[in-house]
């Protein structure tokens, strides 16, 4: 299993070395090329405007597309899950707009009000160290959008088929459940090539 | 319980900010032109370092007016300067909300002998360093993130990378040394002990490591990429050339792209002036910025 982290901008070390302890082999992913030979993908914390831009510009936001419709697994997580998101509150437009959710940014505050917190994640952990810095929230899903967790009623993890993302980021502790339950869709999807039903 | 301002929360908010370059910027209008271009923050001060070292007299936290300009401008996360050792400067930044303090040698220190105690914050700080024995006194104090201090102001690479290389070379010196050997060089090096181990038992610094102090070129920031930065500060590089516009893009993703040299080649095609600088030899003991602080 060949799983890519796109290395544009964010902790792309960390979730490299988690994917790699829930036993995946993780690559950092810096052009369009390189999307042909994974099998999944994980969108990393860091600053979701930066990280878009140059999207963009390397033609990422295009062949994103074509890799989720190949129903090939995505994960974002922070600034990731503001990239998967089909709408994002207070602007007009997205960046991927795959997971069917509305999303706001920096939605607890400033840098001061980041924290963190154990979360339990149904099927994922009981007591899940979730860190939040910036974070975004979910507002709400789509009826195809499965909760994850939540946090004070309010939503931080979903998922939607193959797509998978958490406002918290499980890539800044050792802790690799999360990743663990990402290689699983990621084997239902290899598993699905085999049969070929997508 | 959620718990606010741990040392995970604040080392982690500089995770987020690796592979990035982080702007000065001095009003709204700039701001909004680094997060444009891609910045990962902006520093919001009052003089960037170019005119501070122009203007002379004392430099102190930028007016809270300009900080709370920069904030309602844009999204990314804000930076604001306070004086070393000037812990109420520090206060009055987290209490206006700012994402990271820098306890900076740009502007004048206002103590000689003690830096903040950086651990009784709820924000979290980057600070300067020289070398490694610097970095983990400041990370000893509480500092979440560590710069190169190069010398600001001079658009000029050279302090940066004698600070970058200098740090790198001593990590994998400590990386290498036997066990035996750490408390010598704890005391050799005037570094907390235990952070000496835990380089020594990882091979790198416990938090994340930008360069800063003369980036001015797109190449400037590859290098620093290189030399093993998590990425740039840009200071008076950016507003302080030709076309800040077309600088600050390219200057993202040549760190971004550090590694591919044709792209960099067209990155840096008409550009226009980078900032003038100066010969950091030419300037005299007194106007250095770097020798600030301990």
């Amino acid at each position: 299993m060949k799983i890519g982290v796109l290395a544009l901008q964010g902790a792309v070390a960390e979730h490299i070395q988690l994917l790699q302890q829930a036993g995946a082999e993780a690559v950092t992913v810096k052009r369009v090329e390189q999307l042909d030979e994974l099998d999944g993908l994980v969108l990393p914390g860091g600053e979701s405007t930066a990280i878009g831009k140059l999207m963009k510009k390397y033609g990422f936001d295009v062949a994103l597309q074509e890799f989720s419709a190949q129903k090939k697994p995505l994960f974002g997580t922070c600034a990731g899950l503001i990239i998967l998101a089909g709408e994002i509150e207070g602007q007009d437009w997205t960046h991927l707009g795959l997971m069917n959710m509305k999303v706001a940014r920096n939605a607890f505050g400033r840098q001061r009000e980041s924290f963190e917190i154990d979360l339990p994640i149904p099927g994922v952990a009981e007591d899940f160290r979730a860190v939040f810095i910036r974070a975004p929230l979910i507002r709400e899903v789509g009826d195809n959008v499965n909760i994850l967790a939540r946090y004070k009623d309010e939503i931080v993890a979903a998922r939607q088929g193959h797509l998978l993302c958490a406002s918290f980021h499980p890539e800044l502790t050792d802790d690799s459940r999360m990743h663990a339950y990402f290689l699983q869709m990621v084997k239902e999807y290899r598993s699905q090539v085999a049969v070929g039903t997508v | 319980m959620a718990q606010q301002g741990t040392e995970r929360v604040k080392r982690g908010m500089a995770e987020m900010q690796k592979g990035g370059v982080i702007m000065d910027v001095v009003n709204a209008e700039q701001a909004r032109i680094a997060e444009a271009a891609g910045a990962v923050a902006v520093m919001a001060l009052e003089r960037v370092p170019a005119d501070i070292r122009a203007a002379g007299g004392v430099a102190r936290m930028a007016d809270p007016t300009i900080v709370e300009e920069v904030m309602a401008a844009v999204s990314i996360p804000v930076m604001a300067k306070a004086r070393i050792g000037h812990f109420v400067e520090a206060k009055v930044l987290e209490a206006l909300g700012v994402d990271y303090i820098d306890e900076s040698e740009v502007l004048t220190p206002a103590d000689e002998v003690f830096h903040i105690n950086k651990g009784d914050f709820t924000v979290p700080f980057v600070c300067g360093a020289r070398d490694l024995g610097e970095a983990l006194r400041r990370i000893g104090e509480g500092a979440s993130m560590i710069r190169t201090k190069g010398e600001p102001g001079t658009g000029n690479i050279v302090e940066a990378v004698r600070h970058q290389r200098m740090m790198q070379s001593q990590i994998r010196k400590i990386a290498s040394m036997s066990t035996d050997e750490l408390m010598a060089e704890a005391k050799a090096i005037g570094a907390p002990y235990e952070l000496l181990k835990q380089v020594h038992e990882t091979g790198k610094l416990p938090v994340v490591n930008f360069a800063a102090g003369g980036v001015a070129t797109p190449a400037d920031a590859a290098l620093m990429m290189h030399l093993g930065s998590d990425g740039v500060f840009v200071g008076s590089g950016i507003f302080k050339s030709d076309n800040p516009e077309r600088f600050a893009r390219a200057i993202v993703e040549a760190t971004t792209h550090y590694e591919d040299y044709a792209l960099i080649g067209n990155l840096s095609k008409n550009l226009g002036n980078a900032m003038k600088g100066i010969d950091v030899t030419s300037l005299l003991e007194n106007e250095r910025m770097a020798v600030r602080g301990w």
